[in-house]
């Protein structure tokens, strides 16, 4: 299957590990991947803030015009793209693409760590992709996956969110941290990358020694 | 004060965090557990967002049913266009009997319009009969939450509050049942000697012109049953065309409010009968901006909204920061799309963002009202009618959108990222804000499509 990759201008500009591992995945289970370099931001940004962000989702929808299906290791930029764009080719969210199209949930991983995976706001009510992530890290080899406490609460990031509230953010992510901890997992994974450097970004500056992945790097791994 | 400020203060307070927490968690639970009870939750969901969905798309004729059924069973209807022509309603019915204390079921509305205080001014004295109301009222305080006005208090500080007034002189103890007792003696005596009452409504049946309040404890059965005259403050919204319709309400919001299958008290009357209850009914319709409402056509299903408070247990930002910080007396979620509309955007401006769009809201709301795209919608209506086009913001947005307008520009300042400049290299915002807490991400040596590009050269050469 051929497809269209969107990377999302936030993976592209400052985690492009995340695009590489979702390239790597998709080649090894068969897909041909393109990417279409005229693509930038799908407008969600501007649209969440307030602003204009029609002509930014016009402009998503022509770049991937006739693609067979897109594919983005995104949920949020996912949510936005579908509820805004009218007629377009499929848009998928990595793990709903995975299950649902390819129908895999082995994708032939191996990371032998001890994970925990915070479910995103955004791909849990926007989306709805339940337990797909969960199956998929599931069935990596090695992988000790723990359940992380009060996991369907929101993180705190909400793009702008976190600058204009930012004391209120800090409040939400202080107890998403202290769960996170309290898992003593290794990795912090989700599948979206917006919420993992607001989480990453503390655990960083904590020095608490726990990294974030997201889930596509972790279904990449052959550790 | 905007809300990020006030927000600030409410979480500097350890106490507050602890008594909310406490609270909403254990809420959000017992919420869970009844409604997972019911088969046909979400099939209730749909006709709760229809029935409300009709009536607001019907609302004139409504209304003129409401007012000619009430009217039919013996009521007064009066129409008030704003909070001010509301209270001299009420004042002028209460004077008419040369009242000077009016007893009050809780009523959001009448807390809306600073009813409380318009007597007051007019030397009439309202007694709030719900006991998280008295508590507040009290304590000299605001209500923080919709149906659990004090949920910021705990038993200690209660028990304190009515040794210091209503319990002088007595030893209370922490036994919540000898605390209750306090309220009981006070309130008793008020039930049986004051003429005047004041409720608000949960729902007002335009078919009937029956008017129902929904409750736990029991006071606002006295205060609707025991006065000799009834004022009733409904909301134009609160009004539903048809009797059968409470079937679906009524199970919708006991189970979304207090987790509970069924309310302990469902008061419902229709005008007034000899001999039995109130003698003199009078039911005051509001607007207060809520016509306004109506004109947006995607602002206008907050006015859909029954006051189960659903929302507030379950949001991320509510539960943290409590109600006090909404400045309003509809707080949580459905405060910040509610309360811009009825007020107007300019007197609060930072409540549409008082939200990481999570969704968790919309999720449990019993009538399915959207609230992140009416958040978003409200945003967008800030941007565009309240804020200055030379807004730093409004400018760097701009900026933004011509960057990922061209591949091009996105490619520059791509680049310019790497060196800490241009649009990008600020992201993902004034840094004071994120870096108090969290470390900014190094902008990678090189971008996705950079390596893209140079795989694909490796590739065809």
């Amino acid at each position: 299957m051929r497809v269209a990759l969107f990377i999302t201008c936030f993976n592209d500009t400052l985690f492009p590990e995340t695009g590489k591992a979702t390239v790597a995945l998709l080649e090894r289970l068969g897909c041909e991947v393109e990417f279409r370099a005229e693509q930038t931001c799908c407008g969600q940004m501007h649209g969440n803030s307030g602003y204009e962000a029609g002509p930014l989702v016009e402009r998503f929808a022509r770049v991937f015009a006739g693609a067979e299906v897109v594919v983005s290791p995104s949920a949020s930029c996912v949510g936005f793209v579908r509820e805004r764009m009218g007629d377009g080719p499929p848009v998928y969210e990595l793990s709903e693409f995975l299950v649902d199209v390819l129908g895999v949930e082995d994708v032939g991983a191996s990371f032998p760590h001890r994970v925990t995976l915070h479910p995103t706001c955004h791909s849990l009510r926007a989306l709805r992709v339940g337990d797909r992530p969960q199956r998929l890290l599931h069935a990596v080899r090695g992988i000790d996956l723990v359940e992380l406490g009060d996991a369907r609460e929101c993180c705190g990031f909400g793009g702008t969110f976190a600058v204009k509230n930012a004391d209120t953010s800090m409040a939400m992510l202080g107890d998403k941290l202290r769960h996170v901890l309290d898992t003593r997992a290794e990795v912090c994974t989700a599948v979206d990358t917006s919420c993992l450097m607001h989480i990453g970004g503390a655990l960083k500056r904590q020095r608490a020694g726990v990294r974030v992945m997201h889930v596509a790097e972790i279904l990449a791994a052959r550790e | 004060m905007s809300f990020p400020a006030a927000a600030k203060r409410s979480l500097g307070d350890a106490q507050l965090r602890r008594n909310l927490g406490k609270a909403t968690t254990a809420i959000r639970a017992k919420r869970a557990g009844v409604v997972a009870e019911l088969d046909d939750w979400e099939a209730l969901r749909d006709a709760g967002a229809a029935i409300k969905a009709r009536a607001m798309a019907t609302l004139p004729e409504q209304l003129e049913r409401l007012e000619a059924s009430v009217t039919r069973a013996g009521g007064v209807v009066h129409w008030a266009r704003d909070g001010a022509e509301a209270n001299a309603i009420v004042a002028g019915i209460t004077r008419d009997h040369g009242a000077r204390e009016v007893i009050k079921v809780k009523s959001l509305a009448t807390d809306e319009i600073g009813l409380n205080e318009a007597l007051a001014a007019r030397g009439i004295a309202a007694i709030e009969t719900d006991l998280a109301e008295l508590i507040v009222q009290l304590g000299h305080d605001e209500p923080s939450h919709i149906l659990v006005p004090a949920i910021h208090r705990n038993r200690a500080e209660i028990a304190a509050l009515f040794e210091r007034t209503i319990a002088a002189g007595q030893r209370l103890g922490l036994e919540p049942a000898s605390i209750a007792e306090a309220a009981r003696r006070h309130l008793r005596d008020k039930f049986l000697s004051v003429g005047v009452a004041v409720s608000g409504a949960n729902f007002g049946v335009a078919e009937t012109g029956s008017v129902c309040v929904v409750e736990s404890e029991g006071n606002g059965r006295m205060c609707t049953t025991l006065p000799r005259v009834l004022i009733t403050l409904m909301g134009l919204e609160k009004v539903l065309p048809e009797w059968r319709d409470l079937e679906v309400m009524l199970q919708l919001l006991p189970r979304s409010s207090t987790a509970e299958r069924m309310n302990p008290y469902t008061s419902i009357w229709t005008g007034v009968r000899a001999g039995d209850g109130p003698q003199e009914f009078h039911l005051v319709l509001l607007d207060g901006g809520r016509t306004d409402v109506l004109a947006d056509a995607i602002g206008r299903q907050a006015l859909h909204c029954i006051r189960c408070s659903a929302c507030l247990n379950v949001c991320p930002v509510y539960s943290r920061v409590g109600g006090h910080a909404y400045e309003s007396v509809y707080p949580g979620p459905i405060g910040a799309i509610l309360t811009p509309q009825l007020r107007g955007l300019d007197s609060a401006p930072t409540l549409p963002w008082a939200s990481s769009l999570c969704g968790a809201c919309y999720e449990v709301c019993p009538v399915k009202i959207d609230i992140p795209t009416v958040l978003v919608h409200l945003r967008g209506r800030v941007v565009r009618e309240a804020r200055s086009r030379w807004s730093p913001e409004r400018l760097a947005m701009d900026a933004l959108a011509r960057v990922f307008g061209s591949r091009a520009a996105y490619e520059r300042a791509q680049r310019l990222a790497r060196a800490g400049n241009g649009p990008l290299g600020s992201l993902p915002g004034p840094l004071s804000g994120w870096t108090a807490m969290r470390e900014l991400p190094d902008v990678p040596e090189q971008s996705f499509r950079d390596w893209w590009a140079a795989r694909d050269a490796g590739a065809t050469a």
